[in-house]
């Protein structure tokens, strides 16, 4: 079926890239200047230790060897040792993984609703005042980084306005978030204002495409109901872009977790990667690298895939 | 009326930028990104203190002659602030200025070469555009110590395939017109087809790009600060500044509430004076034009 | 009260400015008979079209006038007794049937709602039935298999009979067709018009035909109306229009309409239509009218009657100049010593896929070859060969006895200067980001003049082609797409070429600058001695300038002759049925 057969080449293409992104990683991590081993012993240590741990961690085989043993270990579930704590890096991140996944999944499930709904009411309602205000909105806040969006929250919610949320998430790695609540409320908050007016606008301009095209008027001049038109004729034509709009969401999501859980000092892999980065730990700086690169290259085959299905005339000339 | 203020083909980059100033966004955009710019850069000259002077206690207020306090070493806010911005500009420029001119080349020499050039050119920035622009950044920067090269490096590297892929689609359509063409029909050389000929046509796509691109190189810039990673830790940054004083945020609010501002304002700023642009050039450069009016 | 169409004193503004883009319409179509509506773009045909559905455009409003259609007063309906209407009591067939019909609806689905919107037969049962019944008077297969593809899957041809059928469904009383056969091949054409033909005689439908093209209102329509800047200008039966057209603008129309059996030289007319918020007080037609008086700029002249049906809007009918006889087609074939452009034997492709095959050509100095076929016969794959655009293809082409490189780029620079080429579409062909002189001139510098010689050489060639001077500082946007193919030309012109190549390049042009264009053309073929190979799809232009007709289909040339006789006397039966296909004011009038 051409379908399978499709699907099957996407996710080939994928793989391929996260090939190419896994090598890239590795080969950026070659490039650290300075020597590991030392760097965790520090300086007052004899060539000797040196010496062995250099031999532990493997730094004598060939860089090929390195790699490959690497991406062989990763596919075996074997993510490495932390330079730093010398913990499983599986250990150090699993609990952080579902903390970082329970942001990303309220987010989206906020986010993605609202940025579908005002795209798609702002394009209906296009130059009146929902139009007005939501597009001038969700200009000024698309342009804000997210840090500083965080901190003026935490400046309103917890601090001198209001006192309502705490500015920390006082949770531990291997709690789950929503036993405290209130903690979560925040980061997500951020991340749901960082991320829905960006996507919220594509979201309009493809409605608005939509509405303004010919087969939308002629099914107007055929006499359809403003209600058949928008569901029945545009509608279908509008899902396309909307899974778009989804894994944009999603991947923006992903990303914007780095700086959100530092910010509020959330336990994710955002501020996993945030503390590796700053401590030169190099497994684990290439994996949490490795595997969000990752999130960002599924959700796009996903929304390639997803696209393609909803759109008839893609779907119908796969070959 | 707002209909009406459309550019045409005719204008050069220079007319499309005055016509988009007609907008009230514009110029309300224009005018922030000059003022907060001009802060930023002049503001270390008219600093009262320098940025490490240690004024009096730490997050203090009321203290004569710093209005706004010190900060969590006890430096002078109001100076820190005023030298703070500088560092984030010019790095933001020099990223963005990176990310365009490799992206523009590589998305026009995708364009009109299409086959296996064109696929080999978008499958590297497939690689490159599979990270965060922050995670890039973050990667580069922890393997070698953040200069400012190599800060301007990363977040330009990042820049390229998103600039690149922008001005590769508005090229794809210049190229497939007639005069494009024409211009192979008479023998004229690649490079002066790319730059001469349909550059000049993807104007309109560009200019909204570059705004936006460098809208996103300062939140990038800024962010890596704020984790800790601008060029020199120590150096007033409004990025460094914000997460050195959000733990005292409650007792001495303005170390972080003025970069906060400042950062909001400039990004806001950006984003309304590259509004205007796509607004005015909406329609041109697609290569729309109904036949005889 | 009546049946049909009534149109009465219809005015419709730009809601911004308020200027008027149709104006003082008066209109009437009796049922069972076609109406067609002729003017060149920016008329306000369609506005007028739409507004018979009581439907306008986003910036434009209709503010006076009554439309009835049988008894049914239109345009004060609201808004859910328009919706009422549309689609049941008239329906409205658009241009470009691919972008109309929705792309992610079945084509069943998209006759059938129509049918269930106006509750067409009562019972869900009737109506699939009516949409099988459709598709068979449209001559479309009824099956599932077919009704269940997707727009995209069907030709451009079967695509506007879908929506045909979807206009005929619910049996409307009136039904307005907008150019519904622009794009589409001639025989293709011939299909549609005759469905057209047949589903409003039976059904007993008042239809309004929108288009440009004389030669198709003269096969299909009973009466014509002519408009011009957003007036009716003339009014009449087709036997009035064409017998004795009487309006300035419609006798100019009629002298520049090629046509396959007609015996005339085509005579065009620089100039364009004034858009609206442009037009004068007085007659609109004034500027380009050969006729014009003084009173003729007061006001916008009433209507005069000339017959019992036959109506202008002109204070000069009858007096005045007559517009010069035309002069019959020169068809005497021109002895040509030397051959200038030889192809032998070239066979091309695209990705592998063959799409010529075995073409040879022998063009001589001073002669033109008209290259004609239907979209996909391979005629543009041999220009773009010719002009080394395109570099896929096998055999030899020789330029002057000299064989030419694949590649433009592999070729010499007199050579690169010695083939020039004019594109179709006006609006591409020209950098609009460099002034209209800058573009002119580029081949000279290519080959590396410099200074007075070059700006001697661009005035001569604008004066050659009739554009003043000043334009060369102008930008493309600032020109008609009549002066933009002038241009084009002279940029063709500049370095002297041997062989001119014309790919469609009158096609996107309104009837009368077609012919202005092409009147150029020959002019310039007989005064410089070029070599041209006009390619184009409309057989009947090609009466009006070439001296032989290569006839192409498939990627073969299927016919070869002199003008005269491949289109009087053609031998092949492709060529007789393509001609046959094709439209004629001339036969019709007869």
């Amino acid at each position: 079926m051409p379908i399978i057969k499709f699907i099957t080449r996407r996710l080939g293409l994928g793989v391929v890239t996260l090939f190419a992104v896994s090598l890239l990683i590795f080969l950026v991590t070659q490039a650290f200047p300075s020597d590991p081993a030392q760097a965790i012993l520090g300086r007052e240590t004899t060539p000797e230790s040196l010496d062995a741990l250099r031999q532990e961690l493997g730094l004598y085989r060939p860089a090929v060897t390195q790699f490959s043993d690497w991406l062989i270990g990763i596919l075996h579930g074997d993510f490495g040792k932390s330079f730093v704590t010398q913990m499983q890096i599986s250990e150090y991140i699993a609990p952080r993984v579902g903390n970082s996944l329970f942001l990303m999944v309220v987010g989206a499930l906020l986010s993605v609703p609202l940025s579908v709904a005002i795209g798609a009411f702002s394009a209906l309602r296009r130059d009146r005042r929902f139009d007005t205000i939501s597009s001038t909105t969700s200009l000024i806040l698309a342009a804000i980084p997210e840090f500083v969006m965080g901190t003026a929250l935490i400046l309103f919610f917890s601090t001198s306005i209001f006192h309502v949320l705490p500015a920390i998430t006082l949770i531990d790695a291997g709690a789950a978030p929503w036993s405290d609540p209130s903690g979560v409320v925040l980061p997500i908050f951020t991340l749901v204002l960082a991320v829905t007016p960006y996507v919220s606008r594509t979201m309009r301009a493809s409605m608005v495409e939509i509405l303004e095209s010919d087969y939308v008027e002629m099914a107007r001049l055929k006499g359809m109901s403003e209600r058949v038109v928008l569901i029945r004729h545009a509608l279908p034509n509008a899902l396309g872009p909307v899974f778009q709009v989804i894994a944009l969401n999603l991947a923006y999501l992903a990303g914007g977790t780095v700086i959100v859980e530092r910010l509020f000092n959330y336990p994710g892999i955002g501020s996993a990667l945030a503390d590796s980065v700053r401590a030169r730990d190099l497994p684990v700086i290439q994996f949490l690298a490795l595997m969000i690169a990752g999130v960002y290259v599924l959700m796009n085959l996903v929304a390639d895939v997803a696209t393609v299905l909803a759109t008839p005339r893609l779907r119908t000339s796969l070959k | 009326m707002r209909d009406q203020i459309i550019a045409t083909t005719s204008d050069r980059p220079v007319g499309l930028v005055r016509k988009a100033l007609k907008l009230r966004r514009t110029k309300i955009g224009l005018s922030i990104l000059i003022g907060v710019g001009l802060m930023a850069i002049v503001g270390p000259f008219f600093a009262p203190h320098t940025q490490t002077e240690f004024i009096d206690m730490p997050n203090s207020l009321n203290i004569p002659g710093a209005l706004f306090g010190t900060d969590y070493l006890g430096q002078d806010v109001w100076s820190r602030f005023l030298i703070g911005g500088r560092s984030i500009l010019l790095l933001s420029l020099g990223a963005t200025t990176l990310g365009l001119i490799a992206g523009i080349s590589l998305g026009l020499l995708a364009a009109l070469s299409k086959g296996k050039i064109d696929e080999l050119i978008m499958r590297i920035f497939d690689v490159i555009l599979s990270f965060p622009q922050i995670l890039l950044a973050l990667l580069l920067v922890s393997m070698f110590d953040a200069s400012p090269w190599l800060t301007i490096l990363s977040v330009g590297l990042s820049t390229t395939p998103r600039v690149g892929r922008v001005i590769r689609g508005a090229a794809l359509s210049v190229v497939e017109r007639d005069f494009v063409n024409a211009a192979i029909a008479l023998g004229e050389s690649r490079f002066r087809i790319l730059f001469f000929e349909v550059l000049p046509n993807v104007t309109g796509p560009l200019l909204v790009e570059a705004n936006l691109r460098f809208t996103y190189s300062i939140a990038t810039i800024a962010s890596l600060a704020f984790l800790g990673f601008a060029p020199d830790p120590s150096a007033a940054n409004w990025g460094t500044m914000i997460q050195e004083n959000s733990t005292v945020i409650v007792i001495q609010p303005w170390g972080a509430v003025l970069p906060v501002i400042a950062i909001a304002v400039l990004t806001i700023g950006t984003g309304l004076f590259g509004d205007g642009l796509a607004r005015v050039s909406a329609g041109i450069d697609r290569g729309k034009e109904s036949v005889e009016q | 009260m009546t049946s049909g169409l009534s149109i009465l004193n219809l005015r419709v503004n730009v809601s911004a400015t308020g200027n008027d883009i149709v104006n003082e319409i008066d209109l009437k179509i009796q049922k069972g008979r076609v109406t067609g509506l002729v003017g060149e773009s920016g008329s306000g045909k369609t506005t007028v079209g739409l507004a018979v559905l009581g439907h306008a455009r986003r910036g434009v409003e209709i503010v006076q006038g009554e439309i009835y259609c049988d008894d049914t007063d239109v345009l004060n309906l609201d808004e859910d007794a328009k919706r009422e209407i549309r689609g049941s009591l008239v329906s409205y067939v658009p241009q470009d049937p691919t972008s109309s019909l929705n792309p992610a609806l079945r084509i069943g689905v998209q006759i059938l709602e129509v049918l269930e919107t106006h509750d067409f037969g009562g019972s869900d049962q009737a109506r699939r039935v009516r949409v099988r019944e459709m598709m068979a008077e449209v001559l479309l297969p009824a099956d599932d298999e077919y009704l269940e593809r997707y727009p995209h899957q069907l030709s451009g041809g079967q695509q506007q009979r879908v929506v045909l059928a979807m206009a005929f469904a619910c049996r409307p009383a009136v039904i307005v067709l907008d150019e519904p056969t622009t794009g589409l091949d001639v025989s293709t054409q011939e299909h549609v018009l005759k469905t057209i033909r047949n589903l409003s005689s039976q059904h007993g439908v008042a239809a309004l035909y929108i288009t440009h093209d004389l030669a198709v209102v003269s096969e299909l329509a009973d009466d014509v109306a002519v408009m011009y800047a957003g007036r009716i200008v003339e009014q009449g039966s087709a036997s009035d229009i064409f017998n004795n057209p009487s309006h300035p603008y419609t006798r100019h129309l009629v002298a520049a309409a090629p046509d396959i059996a007609g015996e005339q030289q085509i005579v065009g007319l620089a100039g364009r239509a004034p858009s609206p918020g442009k037009r004068p007080n007085g007659c609109a037609f004034s500027v380009r009218c050969e006729s014009v008086t003084d009173d003729c700029l007061s006001q916008f002249p009433l209507s005069v009657s000339i017959s019992q049906s036959h109506f202008a809007r002109c204070i000069n009918i009858g007096k005045g100049k007559t517009s010069a006889k035309p002069e019959s087609i020169k068809l005497v074939k021109k002895v040509s010593p030397n051959t200038v452009l030889e192809l032998r034997n070239i066979s091309a492709g695209y990705g592998g896929q063959p799409v010529l095959e075995e073409i040879s050509l022998i063009l001589g100095r001073g002669q033109c070859l008209a290259l004609v076929g239907e979209s996909g016969s391979g005629k543009t794959t041999v220009a773009r060969c010719i002009g080394g655009l395109h570099t896929e293809w096998s055999g030899e082409i020789f330029l002057n006895n000299e064989k030419l490189n694949r590649g433009s780029r592999q070729r010499r620079i007199e050579q690169r200067l010695g083939i020039q080429y004019i594109f179709q579409n006006p609006y591409g062909s020209l950098n609009p980001r460099r002034t209209i002189g800058d573009s002119i001139i580029r081949p000279l510098v290519i080959s590396g003049s410099t200074g007075s010689t070059v700006k001697k050489e661009l005035n001569e060639v604008l004066e050659k082609v009739s554009l003043p001077s000043a334009y060369s500082d102008k930008f493309p946007d600032q020109l008609s797409g009549g002066e933009r193919q002038r241009v084009a030309i002279a940029r063709a012109l500049i370095s002297r070429p041997d062989v001119l190549v014309c790919d469609e390049i009158t096609s996107a042009l309104d009837v009368l600058v077609q012919a202005a264009v092409v009147d150029l053309l020959a002019t310039l073929q007989r005064d410089l001695g070029l070599a041209i190979l006009f390619i184009t799809h409309n057989l009947p232009l090609v009466r009006s300038i070439a001296d032989e007709v290569a006839v192409m289909s498939d990627g073969r040339i299927v016919e070869f002759g002199d003008t005269a006789t491949v289109i009087g006397n053609p031998v092949q039966e492709y060529t007789q049925r393509l001609i046959s296909a094709t439209p004629s004011i001339a036969r019709s009038s007869k």
